[in-house]
C-alpha cells in the first residue's frame, strides 16, 4: 500500500516536471499509460551475462528479433526496440554504451527464423538477444508442438551462440480475437522459457492489461501511426525496465 | 501481492488448459433432437417393450410426456458455458467450469451426445432396421454439415468486414489472418471438406464425424456392448501411442482428435445402452464417492496453481512434468477421468427424481439443452455478434456483462420459441400420429 502511495507520488511529480524536462530530456518520466502491475514484470530467470557486462562496462549489444509487430511502419523510432534504447541508455550509468539492432523476419514462422540463427549470430555477437515470436506461427496455426520445437532450437541456438535470451509473446489484439488463435503459442512459449529459464516477456498480457483498464482502446480502427507509437513507448519502457530487473541491475548500479 | 483471480489467463502462471480459451469451443450438438413421434411413442408405449427393457435397461423408458431431464439440464448448462467461453474474459468466465478442474462443457456434451444419440438412434435402428436408422442418423449429418456451413458463411462476413474496415498500424500483421482471402477458390473448397476450420468452428466438424461412426457404434453395440467400448478404448490408446491425427488446412491437424474423443462418445453410448445401470452399484459405493472427491479437489488445487502462482511452488516438479501438457486435442486421460469423477458424483446427488428439475428456475437451462443443435449455432453466431458489439461500440465491463447476460437470455427466448412451435405443430399432427404424445418431450434428446 505504501508503496502504491509512493509510487503515485512519484509519478505525480514526474508528470509535474515532465514539460520543464521535457526540453533537455529525451526521456520524459513514464506516462501513467503504461503503468503496469508489478508481477507482469517480475521474472525468475536472470540475465547473467547483461548483468556482467553492464558491471564491467562493456558496451551493451542488444539484438531483437521480430517479426512486423516490432515496427511501425514509416516511424522506426518510435518503435519499442528504439525505445528500449533510449530509456535503457538513460536508466544505466552515462559511461554504459547501449545499442540496440534490430532484425525483422518479416512472415516467417518460429522454424523458419530459427533457422538463420546460427549465421545471424555470427554476424553479430549481441550480449542480449530479444526473440518476437508467434505472431505468424498462430496466423499459420502451426501445430503448436512443432512451434515449441522451433522456440527451443532458436533459444537453443542463440544461448549456444553466448547471449541471453529474452522471449517476447504476441501482440493482444482483440480484434482478430475470433480469428487468430493465441492461446496454444502464448502456452508453449512460458514452457519453453520456463524449461530454458528464459526470461519472457508477456507482452501480450500487458497489452490486454492496457485495454482492459482503458488505458488504451486496442479496438480502435484508428488508420494513424498514434496509438501505435504509444503502446511501443510504453512496451518499450517495460521492455527495459524488464531487462534491468531481470540483470539484476539494482538501483546501485543504476543512474536515477 | 495478492494476485487477483482475474488475471488468470495474463498471469505468469500457465494453464496448460487455456489453450482452449478460443480453440475450445467446441460444442457438440445433440444429437437426438430430431427423433419423430412415431417412433419414441412406439417403443415408449406398446411396440417391443420387453426388448427395448432388454436393449436399453438402464433409460427407464421415459413415460409419454417425461424425459430424462438431468440430460436436457446439463447440456444447457453447457451450451451456457461455451456461449460465455466463446466471449473474451470477463466476469462470468469465473463461473465456467473449466476454471475450476481440468474438464470443461465440451466432455459434458460429447457424453450427453452420445448417451443420446444410442437412446434415440439405437432404438430407431431396432425399431426399423439397421438401414433404415442409418439414414436417420445421415439425415441430422446433412443437418450438421449445413449448419456448419452456415456458421462458415457468417465468419466469412465478419472477417471481411475486419479486413475492409481496420487499418490500425499497430496490428498490420495481425492482418495476415486476412491472407487467405486471396485464395477464396482454394479456401471455400477446403471448409467444405471440413479441413478449413477458422477458430470456434472445430466443433461441428468433430459431431459430423462421430455421427458419422454412429451406425457402425450401434450395430457393434447391439452385438456385444462391452466388445465395443473395449474397442473404442483400444482405438483411443492406439492414437495416443501411434500418434494418429486428421490434418487440417492450410497445416497443423484438427483441434479436436475424432479419434480420441470418439472415447467419450462411445462410452455414453454404452452407459445408454445399459452400461449405466450395470454400474449403478460402483456408482453407489462410498468408495467412489470418496475416489471422486478426492480426485476433484486435487484438480480443483492444480488448477488453483494456474490462476494464484504463489501456491505452484506447493507442486512437485515430478507431479508436474509428468502431468503437464494437458492435451485437450486427444482428450488427455487427466480431463477423461476429470469428467467421470464430475458424472459419478452428479449421479450420485443428484437423482432423477429431484423435483428442482421442473422448477421454473431451471426451465431455461433445460429448454435450451433440449434444442441443442440450434441453440449451439446461435451462441457461436451470438459470440460472433459480441466480439463485433465490443469492438464497435465500447469494451466496458458494464457493455460485457450486458452481452453475456442478454446472449442468454436470447437463446433461452429462441428454445422457447422452438419448442413452442414443435408443440403447435405436434398438435395438428396428431391425427395422423394418433399415439404419439410428446414427440418433443418423449425425444430422450
Amino acid at each position: 500500500m505504501k508503496a502504491r502511495v509512493l509510487l503515485s507520488l512519484i509519478l505525480l511529480c514526474g508528470g509535474l516536471a515532465a514539460p520543464l524536462a521535457r526540453a533537455g530530456d529525451a526521456v520524459p518520466a513514464a506516462p501513467a499509460a503504461c503503468e503496469l502491475p508489478p508481477y507482469l514484470l517480475a521474472t525468475d530467470s536472470q540475465l547473467h551475462k547483461v548483468a556482467e557486462t553492464v558491471k564491467s562496462g562493456k558496451p551493451l549489444e542488444i539484438l531483437v528479433i521480430g517479426s512486423r509487430s516490432t515496427t511501425i511502419p514509416a516511424s522506426e523510432d518510435s518503435s519499442y526496440p528504439a525505445r528500449m534504447q533510449t530509456i535503457l541508455k538513460d536508466k544505466l550509468p552515462p559511461t554504459e554504451t547501449v545499442h540496440v539492432s534490430v532484425e525483422i523476419q518479416s512472415k516467417k514462422t518460429a522454424e523458419e527464423a530459427a533457422g538463420t540463427f546460427v549465421k545471424l549470430m555470427e554476424a553479430k555477437t549481441p550480449t542480449l538477444v530479444i526473440w518476437q515470436t508467434g505472431t505468424v506461427d498462430a496466423i499459420r496455426s502451426i501445430d503448436p508442438d512443432d512451434f515449441r520445437g522451433a522456440v527451443t532450437e532458436g533459444v537453443a541456438a542463440l544461448q549456444n551462440a553466448g547471449a541471453d535470451v529474452v522471449l517476447m509473446n504476441l501482440q493482444y489484439s482483440p480484434r482478430t480475437e475470433t480469428m487468430i488463435s493465441a492461446p496454444p503459442y502464448l502456452d508453449n512459449m512460458r514452457v519453453v522459457a520456463q524449461e530454458h529459464d528464459v526470461p519472457l516477456f508477456d507482452r501480450f498480457a500487458m497489452m490486454r492489461q492496457w485495454n482492459d483498464q482503458g488505458q488504451f482502446d486496442l479496438f480502435s480502427p484508428s488508420r494513424g501511426p498514434e496509438l501505435a507509437k504509444q503502446v511501443h513507448d510504453c512496451i518499450g519502457r517495460a521492455l527495459a525496465q524488464f531487462v534491468i530487473d531481470a540483470a539484476h541491475l539494482g538501483p546501485g548500479q543504476q543512474q536515477n | 501481492m495478492i494476485r487477483p483471480l482475474c488475471e488468470a489467463a495474463t498471469g505468469p502462471v500457465h494453464s496448460f488448459e487455456r489453450r482452449d480459451l478460443r480453440k475450445g469451443f467446441w460444442a457438440p450438438m445433440t444429437i437426438a433432437d430430431q427423433v419423430t413421434g412415431s417412433t419414441i411413442a412406439g417403443t415408449a408405449g406398446t411396440a417391443r417393450p420387453a426388448a427395448a427393457k432388454l436393449r436399453a435397461p438402464a433409460i427407464t423408458l421415459p413415460a409419454i410426456g417425461e424425459r430424462e431431464l438431468r440430460l436436457d439440464l446439463f447440456r444447457g448448462l453447457a451450451l451456457w458455458l461455451i456461449f460465455i467461453d466463446h466471449l473474451p474474459p470477463n466476469l462470468l468466465t469465473w463461473f465456467t467450469i473449466r476454471n475450476y478442474g481440468f474438464s470443461d462443457a465440451t466432455e459434458i456434451f460429447i457424453f450427453i451426445s452420445g448417451y443420446t444419440a444410442a437412446f434415440v438412434y439405437g432404438r430407431a435402428m431396432l425399431e426399423n432396421g439397421f438401414v433404415v436408422g442409418t439414414a436417420r442418423i445421415l439425415r441430422r449429418v446433412w443437418q450438421i454439415y449445413v449448419a456448419h456451413v452456415f456458421l462458415f458463411t457468417i465468419f466469412l462476413a465478419e472477417i471481411s468486414y475486419v479486413a475492409t474496415s481496420f487499418e490500425n498500424p499497430l496490428y498490420t500483421e495481425e492482418m495476415g489472418i486476412m491472407d487467405f482471402l486471396k485464395q477464396p477458390d482454394v479456401t471455400i473448397v477446403q471448409a467444405l471438406l471440413l479441413r478449413f476450420r477458422p477458430v470456434n468452428m472445430d466443433v461441428l466438424p468433430l459431431y459430423i464425424v462421430l455421427m458419422l461412426a454412429l451406425p457402425l457404434i450401434l450395430w457393434s453395440m447391439k452385438w456385444r456392448p462391452d466388445v465395443t467400448l473395449a474397442l473404442s478404448s483400444v482405438l483411443y490408446a492406439v492414437t495416443w501411442e501411434f500418434d494418429l491425427y486428421f490434418s487440417a488446412y492450410p497445416n497443423g491437424f484438427w483441434a479436436f482428435n475424432p479419434l480420441a474423443w470418439q472415447l467419450l462418445f462411445v462410452f455414453g453410448a454404452w452407459c445408454a445402452l445399459g452400461g449405466a445401470r450395470r454400474m449403478s452399484r460402483i456408482l453407489a459405493s462410498p468408495v467412489t464417492m470418496w475416489i471422486s472427491i478426492a480426485y476433484i479437489v486435487a484438480a480443483f488445487y492444480v488448477t488453483l496453481t494456474w490462476y494464484v502462482p504463489q501456491l505452484s511452488q506447493f507442486m512437485p516438479k515430478r507431479l508436474e512434468q509428468w502431468m503437464y501438457p494437458i492435451d485437450k486435442t486427444d482428450l488427455d486421460v487427466l480431463r477423461f477421468t476429470h469428467f467421470l469423477a464430475l458424472a459419478a458424483l452428479t449421479v450420485r446427488f443428484l437423482p432423477r427424481e429431484w423435483p428442482g428439475l421442473k422448477s421454473p428456475w431451471l426451465r431455461p437451462l433445460i429448454l435450451c439443452g433440449q434444442h441443442s443443435l440450434e441453440i449451439f449455432c446461435l451462441g457461436i453466431f451470438l459470440a460472433f455478434a459480441g466480439h463485433f458489439i465490443l469492438a464497435e461500440v465500447s469494451g466496458g465491463p458494464a457493455m460485457h456483462a450486458l452481452i453475456s447476460l442478454s446472449g442468454i437470455l436470447i437463446m433461452w427466448a429462441v428454445a422457447w420459441v422452438i419448442s413452442w412451435y414443435k408443440r403447435v405443430a405436434d398438435k395438428s399432427g396428431t391425427k395422423t400420429k394418433a399415439a404419439a404424445g410428446n414427440a418433443d418431450l418423449a425425444g430422450g434428446g
